[in-house]
C-alpha cells in the first residue's frame, strides 16, 4: 500500500498544478452559451481583450437556462446569452443591473437534403414549420430550455402548431449533440447558424431555410447585480461588458469568420 | 531442569469453564488446574474439544460459562497452530514484525537490533538460509519451524501448540518435537494437543484426556498409558477409538 | 490541431504534434484523477479496514450504502458538489467552483465508496485468516489495521486501480463542477464531449484513444510493480 501511495504521490507532485498558474492580472468567469463557445468565437475575441486589459476570461459554456441559473446563484461574474425576453426578466428580477445588445446571428432550419417537407420552397418560417408538422417529418428539438430551444418554441407558437407526436423528438441535449442526433436519424432541426457552420458531422443534412427576420438571434451581455452578489469581480466584469460593446470589441466580433463566413454581426448601440 | 533462576510458571486454573455455540454444548463445564513447568498433552479423538479447551486457556475464545484464571500476573504466552499463519512477507520480516509489535515495548530494540535478534532465532531453528524467502512459499515443516521461531522471540512462559505436527513428514516432526523440548528446557510450560500416541509417550509429563466435549482424565503420563481409569481412554490407547 | 477522417491517424498526429493545449489537458486529467485517488485512498483504506474489523449496529446499512454508492451516477455526485460549492451553497465562501480542486472533490466522492467497499471485502477475507494469530500476539483491532492493509497490498493495488479507472473515465461530475473551461478545467473527458458536440468525431475519438492509452499505461506500470513485488515477497 505504501508503495502505491508513494507512486501516486510522486506522479501527482511531478505534474504539479501547472495549469492553475497561468492566471494573468485577474480573471472573470463568464457563463455563456454553447453556440458562442463551440463556434470558436470566444477563442478568437478573448485573447484580444486579455491583451488589452490583462484580464483572463474563463468561459463556462452551457445552455442558456443553466447559464441564468449559474449567474443567479452567484457562480459567474458575467453573463452573455441569447434570450432577450429572459434577459430582460433577469434584470427586472434584480439579478442584473444592465443589459446591452452585443451582436446577433440567426437561426436556420436544417434537414435531409431531399427535403421531404419541401421547406426550401417556403416564404416564411411559419410556413416552413407548418409544412414539417403537416408532413410529420422527423424533427429533432433541443428540448433543454436553452435560448435556441426557447426561440424554437416561440416559432412553433407563431406558426399555430403544437409540436407533439412521434415525429417530434425532444432530445434534452446541447446544440452539437442535437445536430449529431438529427444527422443520425435524418431529421429536421432548428439551429443557430454559428454552430451549424462550425459543425463537422452533417452527413446528409443541408441548410434548407434561412433569412426570415423572425429568425433573428440577439445576444446580450448582462452586468450582474452587486447587491445580490457582492463577492463577484464586478469591476473586472464591467471592463469585459464595456469592451464587448466598444469599437475594438465590436470589430473583433465582426472579424471572426469560419470557412470564410462571418457568423456574428455586432450591433451594439 | 535448569529452571532454578527463572521465576516459576504461574498456575492456570479453569473453574467450571464451559462453551456453548448455537445451542450446542462444545465443552461441558470443566475444572482444571495446570501447575508447574510441565509438558501437558491434551489427547482424545477428533471433535473431543481439545483445540477448544486450548483456545479458551490461551484467551482466544471467551467461555460462555465459568472462569479462566491465572494465579498472579498473566504470563507471556504464545501459540503455534496446526497450520501456521505466516504473514505475506519474508521469513525474516515475519520475525522482526513480532519484535516490533510485541506487547511490552522495548525501545532499545532498534531496527538493526531487531534484525539481529530475528536472525539469531532463524539460526536457532535452522532457517538462516531461508531468511529472504517469502514465508508462504516455504515447505510445511519450514513454515512450522518459522512459527516456532516467532514464538521463541515472544519469550513465552507458556507455549500452546495445537496439533503442530499433524501435517508434517517424520523429519519435520522430529524438528518440531526437538523445538518443543528446547522451549521446555528454557523454562517454558508446554500445553499441546495431539492424537499421536507415540508422540504423547515421547513428550508428555501429564495427560488430559477428552471425549465428546468432556474432560475425562487428568493424570501423569505413565499412569495414563498403563492404567487409564475411563473405558474411553482405554479404548483410545488400544487404538479402537479412532478419530 | 490537424483534422482527419480517421480517428487513429488523428490520435497519432495529435500525439506527434505534441500540441501544448493537448499536453496541458492530459496533465490536468492525470493530476485531477491521481489526486482524487490519492485522497480517496488515504480515507477509504483505513475506513474499509475498520468496517471489516468492527461489528457495530448499523454496520450492514453502511456496507449496503457503500456498495450502492459504487454505482452513484457521476452527474449526481457533480450536482451535489456543485450545490455545496456554489456561492449560494454552504461552502460557497471557499470560491472553489469551476476549479480543479472542485473536480478533485467530486471525484473523491465517486472513488471513495469503491475503494472503501472493495477494501472491506479484501480485509475481511484476510482477517478471517489472520485473526487467531494476531489475537494470540495480543494485537488490538486498531493495531491490526496497518498489518492487514500491508499484507493485502497486492489486492488493494487492484482496488485502487479500479478507483482510478472510475475517476479517469467519468465526465458527468467534472463537467458540472469544473465547467470545462479552456486551459483551466478542461480535461480529456470533457474535451471529448466538447469535440463530439462540435461534430468533430475523429478528434473526439482520437482524444478517447489517447485517454485509453494513458489509462492502459498506468495500469501496466502498476501491474508490473505488483507482479515484481509479488515474485519477490510471495
Amino acid at each position: 500500500m505504501m508503495k502505491t501511495t508513494a507512486f501516486i504521490t510522486a506522479g501527482t507532485l511531478a505534474l504539479g498544478w501547472s495549469s492553475t498558474l497561468i492566471a494573468a492580472d485577474g480573471y472573470i468567469t463568464l457563463a455563456s452559451t454553447t453556440s458562442t463557445e463551440n463556434s470558436g468565437l470566444f477563442g478568437a475575441i478573448i485573447p484580444a481583450f486579455t491583451e488589452e486589459s490583462g484580464i483572463e476570461v474563463r468561459v463556462v459554456a452551457v445552455g442558456t437556462g443553466q447559464a441564468f441559473e449559474i449567474a443567479r446563484r452567484g457562480d459567474a461574474d458575467s453573463l452573455l446569452v441569447h434570450d432577450t425576453v429572459g434577459e430582460e426578466q433577469f434584470v427586472a428580477d434584480g439579478y442584473a443591473t444592465q443589459r446591452l445588445d452585443v451582436m446577433y446571428n440567426d437561426f436556420v432550419i436544417v434537414g435531409p437534403s431531399d427535403d421531404p417537407a419541401d421547406i426550401s420552397e417556403s416564404e416564411t418560417v411559419s410556413d416552413a414549420m407548418q409544412r414539417i408538422a403537416e408532413s410529420e417529418s422527423p424533427f429533432a428539438s433541443r428540448g433543454d430550455d436553452s435560448g435556441t430551444h426557447r426561440a424554437e418554441l416561440r416559432l412553433w407558437e407563431d406558426a399555430g402548431v403544437t409540436p407533439q407526436g412521434g415525429w417530434y423528438r425532444e432530445l434534452g441535449s446541447g446544440m452539437g449533440p442535437t445536430l449529431n442526433t438529427a444527422a443520425g436519424m435524418n431529421a429536421y432541426s432548428f439551429t443557430d447558424r454559428a454552430t451549424w457552420v462550425a459543425f463537422e458531422n452533417p452527413q446528409d443534412l443541408k441548410l434548407l431555410f434561412e433569412g426570415d427576420e423572425a429568425l433573428f438571434n440577439q445576444y446580450g451581455s448582462l452586468l450582474l447585480s452587486e447587491e445580490q452578489h457582492p463577492h463577484l469581480k464586478h469591476a473586472l466584469a464591467a471592463q469585459w461588458h464595456e469592451w464587448l460593446v466598444s469599437e475594438q470589441g465590436q470589430q473583433a466580433i465582426a472579424d471572426f469568420e469560419v470557412a470564410g463566413e462571418q457568423l456574428f454581426f455586432p450591433n451594439a448601440e | 531442569m535448569n529452571a532454578h533462576h527463572i521465576p516459576p510458571v504461574t498456575t492456570l486454573e479453569l473453574d467450571s469453564v464451559g462453551f456453548i455455540h448455537r445451542d450446542q454444548t462444545l465443552l461441558k463445564p470443566t475444572s482444571l488446574r495446570l501447575a508447574g513447568c510441565q509438558r501437558t498433552l491434551i489427547m482424545g479423538p477428533n471433535g473431543a474439544g481439545k483445540s477448544l479447551l486450548m483456545r479458551l486457556a490461551h484467551g482466544l475464545l471467551t467461555p460462555t460459562s465459568g472462569k479462566v484464571r491465572w494465579q498472579g500476573e498473566q504470563p507471556a504466552q504464545a501459540m503455534v497452530f496446526q497450520r501456521p499463519v505466516l504473514l505475506r512477507r519474508s521469513a525474516l520480516d515475519n520475525l522482526t514484525y513480532v519484535l516490533a509489535i510485541i506487547k511490552t515495548p522495548r525501545p532499545e530494540l532498534k531496527l538493526l537490533a531487531r534484525k539481529a535478534q530475528a536472525m539469531s532465532a532463524l539460526e536457532k531453528f535452522g532457517l538462516t538460509h531461508l531468511a529472504k524467502r517469502p514465508a508462504r512459499v516455504l515447505s510445511g515443516g519450514e513454515q512450522q519451524r518459522l512459527a516456532l521461531a516467532r514464538a521463541w522471540l515472544l519469550n513465552p512462559r507458556v507455549l500452546f501448540l495445537d496439533e503442530p505436527t499433524s501435517a508434517l513428514d517424520p523429519a519435520a516432526i522430529k524438528a518440531v518435537e526437538d523445538a518443543v523440548l528446547e522451549f521446555h528446557h528454557s523454562g517454558t510450560r508446554i500445553v499441546m494437543t495431539t492424537h499421536d500416541l507415540h508422540q504423547a509417550r515421547r513428550l508428555a509429563d501429564d495427560v488430559l484426556f477428552m471425549h465428546n466435549g468432556e474432560l475425562l482424565e487428568h493424570t501423569l503420563a505413565n499412569d495414563f498409558f498403563t492404567a487409564p481409569t475411563s473405558s474411553e481412554a482405554a479404548a483410545f490407547i488400544r487404538g479402537e477409538l479412532v478419530w | 490541431m490537424p483534422i482527419n477522417d480517421n480517428a487513429f491517424s488523428t490520435a497519432l498526429s495529435l500525439i506527434l504534434s505534441m500540441d501544448s493545449a493537448l499536453i496541458s489537458i492530459v496533465m490536468l486529467s492525470l493530476q485531477v484523477s491521481l489526486m482524487a485517488v490519492l485522497i480517496a485512498s488515504l480515507l477509504a483504506l483505513p475506513l474499509g479496514a475498520a468496517l471489516a474489523l468492527w461489528h457495530f449496529p448499523g454496520r450492514n446499512a453502511v456496507i449496503v450504502a457503500l456498495n450502492a454508492l459504487m454505482g452513484l451516477p457521476p452527474v449526481v455526485a457533480g450536482l451535489c458538489v456543485y450545490l455545496l460549492l456554489s456561492r449560494a451553497g454552504p461552502l460557497g465562501e471557499w470560491g472553489l467552483l469551476f476549479s480543479p480542486t472542485a473536480m478533485v472533490i467530486a471525484q473523491v466522492i465517486l472513488v471513495l465508496p469503491i475503494i472503501a467497499a472493495l477494501t472491506r471485502q479484501q480485509i475481511e477475507a484476510l482477517h478471517s485468516e489472520y485473526a487467531e494469530q494476531l489475537n494470540s500476539l495480543g494485537l488490538s483491532r486498531q493495531r491490526m489495521i496497518p498489518t492487514l492493509l500491508w499484507d493485502a497490498r497486492f489486492a488493494l493495488l487492484t482496488v485502487i486501480l479500479a478507483g482510478f479507472g472510475r475517476a479517469s473515465a467519468e465526465v458527468g461530475a467534472v463537467m458540472i463542477v469544473g465547467g470545462n473551461i479552456d486551459g483551466v478545467t478542461r480535461v480529456m473527458t470533457t474535451s471529448i464531449v466538447l469535440e463530439t458536440s462540435k461534430g468533430n468525431l475523429p478528434m473526439a475519438l482520437g482524444l478517447g484513444i489517447i485517454l485509453l492509452a494513458l489509462v492502459t499505461m498506468i495500469n501496466a506500470i502498476a501491474h508490473m510493480i505488483g507482479e515484481t513485488a509479488k515474485r519477490r515477497l510471495g
